[in-house]
């Protein structure tokens, strides 16, 4: 073919051509379009990093960096400011891992259901049901949290205060299900049919054929599928600001009121703190720690993908 | 391969599920507005008044300002009473860059914020509308506080107590070993300003490990859903929840006294029950419609309204002075930049 190219070509110029000038511009045109809206998302980040980075630098000219990462107090908004950032990052850790603790194993497992184990009509129904749970708003979680799960859990749970870890981490967890469950189920069913034949030809039961063969080959989008939810659980805010209480406090007790990350942002927006005063800033610092989390996550992420994918086809 | 596409699909539809409802969750807004539709047309007493007036500032006031517009836009067809919430520093900031006609205020006028009306030529008449009292609230099953001296309060809530006052023997000897866990309102609310003034001593000088919160309502749920608690807000708050929460008397040297209309009206619950205001801009009062509704809101006829919200109509002898000052438009501030704790209203008001 690319060898008789050029006495193709040159047969080529001399025959009739159509004008195709206004199509080539109406192609240039949509070119442009879909590139600027392309780009638009690409701006836009570049501009909310550039604004945390600027205010986070006139932050730390003020407040010396090891105090930030050093204090044992949070209080930015009181006479006394301190600025312990991992009173805030406990609680936060805290309540991601409550979450993940309920998502992963729930998830993982809805997932395996679904793809190996249901029957194609049971899929078609189960499926869109998990995803309609994703798209219950968040705020409505939090009062479910706040109103229905925490009375609940205080029957049996001894000293659980009214706000606190426990059950916003908890709900915090089913609302990152469908995200585990979803991803990881598109990633085990796209495991080839060949492999499972293979080890069920090798007389391999099914739970075998399920955690040996299908859950390894599956593993890069099935980690994906969980950073992706710890990324979402880390920077979830209605839930925990309604549910886990706006007490900022160090430690790891999940029965007493916390205050995460995201919710301080909320305290703040709610008052009026006057714009480019420190404790303005402090909201920007905040975000930068939960950009950074989550970016660092991101990057994880897209390394391991790309380390331990397998590829069949 | 295919994983990886549908994956992204995933992402996608997840992420703008969240967004759309990240949106309207976010959509609310703090600003809220007391213009109800009133038919004007069946009123008999309606008036030809027109204009509007804009109200903005302390949430502690909104109640009182919501249900006089309310009542007052009934009468008056015409006009468009809109009242907004930005919290009392938030109110004055507006106010002194003349966007609204008139200010609530759950405190008077600071220094700060007297000297930028100044440099923004703007003048402003200081009426009292109504006493309103903190309570201090613990959880019903809490049975030993009955009644708390300021000193203990301070110890509670004093800066030095961050991280060290974590349990109630802590406070007195002979109550419980049981943690000690805080509610209270959140820095920018004037009654989180009157209640460090009173209790500690010092404006906005207080701890910061307990829970803030701009919204009564999150104090309410955390103190009746923990029998450990203790928390504070404006009195009217408390009328309202009377079957989840319970007192406290407080003892400010006079012995315990638990807070009433009567106890807050009279002065003898103290040092928490204080004065609440309205700043109108003197050239507002130009206006038909401002000076109509200033006149009504401190009309004796209307105070039913202020009782009705939870609040302590002002005694006759401070209404009357009041409504001198509105009559003769006398602007500035009795209280010069400084707090109202522990100052009698009516001895300011008829000094001048």
């Amino acid at each position: 073919m690319t060898s008789d190219l050029p006495s193709f070509q040159t047969e080529r110029s001399s025959l009739w051509q159509p004008n195709r000038q206004l199509s080539k511009s109406i192609e240039m045109l949509v070119k442009i379009i879909f590139g600027a809206f392309a780009f638009l998302s690409v701006i836009t980040t570049i501009g909310i990093v550039l604004t945390l980075i600027f205010e986070t630098i006139k932050f730390f000219k003020v407040v010396p960096l090891w105090q930030f990462l050093t204090d044992r107090q949070w209080t930015p908004l009181f006479s006394n400011q301190q600025f312990g950032i991992f009173v805030l990052l406990s609680a936060t850790i805290m309540t991601t891992l409550i979450a993940i603790l309920v998502a992963l194993p729930l998830g993982l497992m809805a997932a395996i259901y679904l793809s190996e184990y249901a029957g194609s009509n049971t899929r078609k129904r189960l499926k869109p049901a998990l995803e309609i749970l994703a798209g219950i708003p968040t705020v409505v979680f939090g009062y479910f949290a706040l109103l229905t799960v925490t009375p609940v859990l205080q029957t049996f749970v001894p000293g659980l205060q009214g706000f606190n870890a426990l059950s916003a981490g908890l709900i915090l967890g089913v609302s990152i299900i469908p995200l585990v469950a979803s991803l990881s189920e598109d990633a085990i069913y796209s495991v080839p049919q060949s492999l499972r034949d293979g080890s069920y030809a090798l007389g391999a039961t099914k739970r075998e054929t399920i955690t040996a063969v299908v859950i390894p080959a599956a593993l890069s989008g099935i980690v994906a599928s969980f950073i992706l939810a710890v990324s979402r659980a880390i920077g979830e805010t209605m839930i925990v600001t309604l549910a886990a209480g706006q007490n900022p406090r160090l430690g790891l007790n999940p029965l007493v009121p916390v205050q995460t990350m995201t919710s301080f942002i909320v305290q703040v927006s709610l008052g009026d703190t006057p714009a480019g005063s420190l404790a303005y800033k402090t909201i920007f610092v905040v975000g930068m720690t939960l950009f950074l989390i989550t970016l660092v996550l991101n990057l994880f992420s897209f390394w391991f993908v790309r380390r331990f994918r397998e590829k069949y086809d | 391969m295919s994983f990886q596409a549908s994956a992204k699909q995933k992402i996608l539809w997840t992420s703008l599920v969240a967004l759309a409802f990240g949106a309207t969750a976010c959509g609310g807004g703090a600003t809220d507005t007391a213009t109800s539709d009133t038919d004007g047309a069946t009123n008999p007493a309606a008036s030809d008044l027109t204009g509007s007036v804009l109200v903005d500032g302390s949430s502690t006031v909104f109640p009182i300002s919501e249900a006089m517009a309310e009542e007052f836009m009934a009468k008056n067809p015409g006009v468009r009473v809109t009242v907004g919430v930005s919290g009392t520093g938030g109110g004055f900031k507006k106010f002194c860059a003349g966007e609204t006609d008139i200010s609530n205020a759950s405190r008077p006028i600071k220094q700060e914020e007297i000297e930028l009306c100044k440099q923004n030529g703007i003048e402003y008449v200081e009426i009292p509308i109504a006493f309103d009292g903190l309570s201090v609230v613990v959880n019903p099953g809490n049975d030993f506080a009955q009644c708390l001296t300021v000193e203990e309060l301070k110890t509670m809530w004093e800066p030095a107590a961050q991280g060290t006052i974590t349990n109630w023997n802590q406070i007195r000897p002979d109550f419980p070993d049981q943690p000690l866990a805080l509610y209270g309102a959140g820095t920018d609310s004037g009654t989180f300003d009157y209640f460090t003034a009173a209790i500690v001593g010092e404006e906005s000088a207080s701890r910061g490990d307990y829970t803030a919160s701009e919204d009564d309502n999150v104090i309410v749920q955390g103190v009746a859903s923990d029998p450990n608690s203790l928390g504070y807000f404006g009195f009217a708050y408390y009328s309202e929840n009377q079957d989840q929460l319970k007192l406290v008397e407080v003892d400010g040297g006079n012995g315990c006294v638990a807070p009433s209309e009567e106890t807050i009206a009279d002065g003898s619950y103290q040092p928490l029950s204080r004065p609440e205001f309205f700043y109108v801009k003197a050239t507002s009062l130009d206006n038909p419609a401002v000076e109509a509704f200033a006149r009504y809101q401190i009309d004796p006829d209307n105070a039913n309204l202020v009782a009705e919200t939870g609040y302590v109509p002002l005694p006759a002898d401070i209404q009357k002075l009041t409504a001198v000052r509105l009559d003769e438009r006398r602007v500035g501030s009795v209280f010069e930049g400084g707090s109202a704790v522990g100052l009698k209203l009516s001895e300011l008001l008829s000094k001048e």
